[in-house]
């Protein structure tokens, strides 16, 4: 998480896409574009959660520099020069998406959340029309042991929002991540399943947050599911009023 | 010297398919065989997958019946969850399911056979096809491809999309009907009907031509099986299963769904991908039956729709003896069908229920087993499901309608092949004809496959000059 700056907060001046921009110093970029009407893609970054830059779907270029940087987790400084949507980038995400197609079992056509998943959505906006890597085709259990809810490892992406959001909103910290690299995988208490854990509230807000049709409702069938994107705006705005 | 010959690809049918001749010394056919070289594999990799996915996941098995698939699919789900839907979903469930019969049978009829019926068997290959029939009877082409999209259309005001429609779902369907659509529905379905009459009245003119072919595209005697209304009617979605035998008599009547593995087994050949049903009491191959368009017209004891019984009459009288024994005769049977499709839904689509909004019956897994079965364009499919508590698929096992026709289809391409092929002087009209039996099945080739054990396979590994170095054996 990027730590908080001190309450007497600067504004700077930068530039985005050759437009100019003022905002104050402790924005992050995406905060800034999206905010203006700039849609940065991104799959683990959301408004209310901490920041966590897994996903690099959000990598901008700065001029000057000779990196990529995400614009989630970089803030705004003065006279910088971010581009967005340079061929470069275009040809990266297009990659990473591909990549997280080839990973797992992401068949559109036959998930619950095919129409309203993120994931989906962002390969028609990055314009991927083929994978060129070949599938993994590992095999991933379903685990739908709980009452309400299921999670389906075949459509995880690892963006952690469900860790996230079941940490630092509802706290209680069902969710977790286990393993490293490929092997990861998210798992609920200490590997057990989900139906069986003792610290799920069975709230749901891993369900809503989740950008595919890794966690749904039970009940669904193929295009069913809809996530609630509402709520987590209203709830932190909610938090910060208190 | 005895050769093979190899019909391959078999054209103008759903899926990859050859034909093999066996051929003897004299050039006659010896044996005949039909391969389906496809593998799909859909039992296997549904399980793990939760039941809810099913219809969905299944229709994906075909692009031309999928709506088949997703019904019987949503029919064994039903029973998962042990509910009866309500009346309305099962209505336009009907519907959707006559919509499709009629967008298949004229897809079968008008585009993959029409060309065989019109062009002549012998024809130049380059034109027997649903192009060369736009050049000789346009009328009649425009006519076929309206039919589909009246059935192709009704199918999209439903469901959303014409082909996959994610509409059926355990319990019921996804969204009522609202009048306007029911109207757009029914203002399609006189014009269908216009052309389905004529099409059946033209096509009778042609059955004296083909009395040949009728006596040799696969007729033999063999069981029919299809599904059975309460009273004996034909019937597409629901019912019975009903068999009867070569002569007419009624061997089996009035099963109930659940008793299928009673009366059908499967057998596996290492030659094809598909299964060979048969009727388990008679054992295999002597259970031989077939299912479909011919079979549901030689079980039922009536239609119930005024012209298609009237069509259905005058289909009795093809032959002296009953039940009509010619494969060829599939054609006659599927126009017939066409006629009672519009004039269903036409009925069904009239009753005020169906505009009800309680569609759909919520409830979770209630049992671990469920069986689905209805008539697809092709015959009877059968979807058998197992679930654990949570309910994730552990077990399924589908019998598609073209596989019971299997033993059929091959006995069909061995007593045509004998007839018309002669190896001393082989001609290319006479291999169409070997095709041409196939298509009478309309078989769709994607939906039934399926694989047993291991396949046998060897592999040879030779050097530049073609000497063996290595080889491989399974099976």
């Amino acid at each position: 998480m990027i730590p908080t700056p001190a309450t007497n907060v600067r504004v700077v001046t930068f530039k985005i896409d050759d437009r100019d921009f003022s905002a104050r110093e402790d924005e992050t970029i995406i905060q800034v574009a999206w905010e203006n009407g700039i849609r940065i893609p991104s799959l683990c970054y959301l408004e209310g959660l901490s920041v966590w830059g897994a996903c690099r779907l959000c990598v901008v270029e700065i001029v000057g520099s000779p990196r990529l940087v995400s614009s989630c987790s970089t803030r705004v400084a003065e006279g910088m020069e971010i581009r967005t949507d340079t061929e470069p980038l275009q040809a990266y995400r297009r990659m990473i998406l591909e990549l997280l197609f080839s990973e797992r079992n992401h068949v559109c056509s036959v998930c619950v959340s095919n129409g309203h998943c993120e994931l989906q959505n962002l390969a028609q906006q990055c314009g991927m029309d083929h994978v060129r890597i070949p599938y993994r085709n590992a095999a991933y259990q379903v685990d739908s042991s709980h009452d309400l809810f299921r999670v389906d490892h075949n459509r995880c992406v690892l963006c952690t929002r469900c860790v996230r959001v079941c940490d630092e909103i509802e706290g209680a910290h069902t969710w977790d991540s286990m393993g490293r690299g490929i092997h990861t995988q998210v798992i609920t208490d200490l590997n057990r399943p989900w139906g069986e854990s003792d610290s799920c509230t069975g709230c749901g807000k891993c369900v809503q947050v989740c950008p595919t049709g890794a966690l749904v409702q039970q009940g669904t069938s193929v295009g069913e599911m809809h996530k609630d994107r509402q709520f987590l705006p209203y709830l932190s705005r909610m938090r910060d009023a208190q | 010297m005895s050769r093979t010959i190899a019909i391959e690809p078999v054209t103008r049918i759903e899926g990859h398919a050859r034909i093999t001749l066996q051929l003897n010394d004299e050039g006659r056919v010896d044996d005949a065989r039909f391969h389906l070289t496809q593998f799909r594999g859909f039992e296997k990799f549904c399980e793990g997958r939760p039941y809810r996915e099913m219809p969905a996941l299944t229709a994906r098995t075909c692009g031309i019946c999928p709506v088949s698939h997703l019904l019987t699919s949503a029919k064994a789900c039903d029973e998962l969850l042990s509910v009866k839907i309500p009346p309305a979903a099962e209505k336009l469930r009907r519907v959707m399911n006559l919509a499709q019969l009629l967008q298949s049978h004229a897809l079968s009829f008008f585009h993959l056979s029409s060309p065989d019926l019109l062009l002549g068997w012998d024809s130049d290959p380059a034109r027997r096809n649903i192009f060369g029939v736009m050049t000789e009877n346009p009328a009649m082409a425009k006519d076929g491809i309206r039919l589909r999209q009246i059935g192709q259309s009704i199918i999209e005001m439903l469901g959303g999309k014409k082909v996959h429609p994610n509409w059926a779902v355990p319990g019921g369907i996804v969204r009522p009907l609202s009048e306007e659509t029911r109207e757009a529905m029914r203002k399609l379905l006189p014009e269908g009907l216009v052309i389905a009459k004529r099409t059946y009245a033209f096509y009778k003119t042609l059955i004296p031509q083909f009395a040949a072919e009728a006596e040799t595209f696969g007729n033999f005697p063999t069981m029919f099986l299809s599904l059975v209304s309460a009273k004996g009617n034909l019937e597409h979605y629901d019912g019975w299963i009903r068999i009867k035998d070569a002569k007419g008599n009624i061997v089996e009547d009035m099963v109930p769904t659940e008793e299928y593995p009673r009366i059908i087994g499967e057998a596996v050949e290492p030659f094809t991908y598909m299964k060979f049903p048969y009727y388990k009491p008679q054992g295999y191959p002597r259970g031989i039956y077939r299912v479909g368009p011919l079979a549901r017209l030689n079980n039922c004891n009536s239609c119930g729709t005024p012209f298609a019984d009237v069509a259905l009459a005058e289909f009795r009288t093809l032959q002296e003896s009953r039940p009509v024994t010619s494969s060829f005769h599939y054609h006659y049977a599927r126009l017939v069908e066409i006629i009672y499709a519009l004039e269903s839904m036409d009925r069904l689509l009239r009753d005020p229920d169906i505009l009800a909004t309680r569609i759909r019956a919520r409830a979770r897994s209630n049992r671990d087993e469920g069986i689905g079965i209805a008539e697809a364009p092709r015959g009877l499919l059968i979807h058998h499901y197992r679930i654990d508590d949570d309910g994730l698929m552990t077990w399924m096992n589908l019998i598609i309608a073209t596989g019971h026709n299997n033993l059929a289809m091959n006995q069909g391409v061995k007593q045509v092949a004998q007839e018309y092929v002669d190896g001393s002087k082989l001609q290319e009209g006479m291999l169409n004809r070997v095709e041409a039996v196939i298509r009478c099945f309309d078989p769709c080739l994607s939906c039934a496959s399926h694989a047993f054990g291991q396949m046998p396979m060897h592999i040879e590994l030779r050097d530049a000059d073609g000497h063996l170095v290595d080889q491989l054996k399974r099976g």
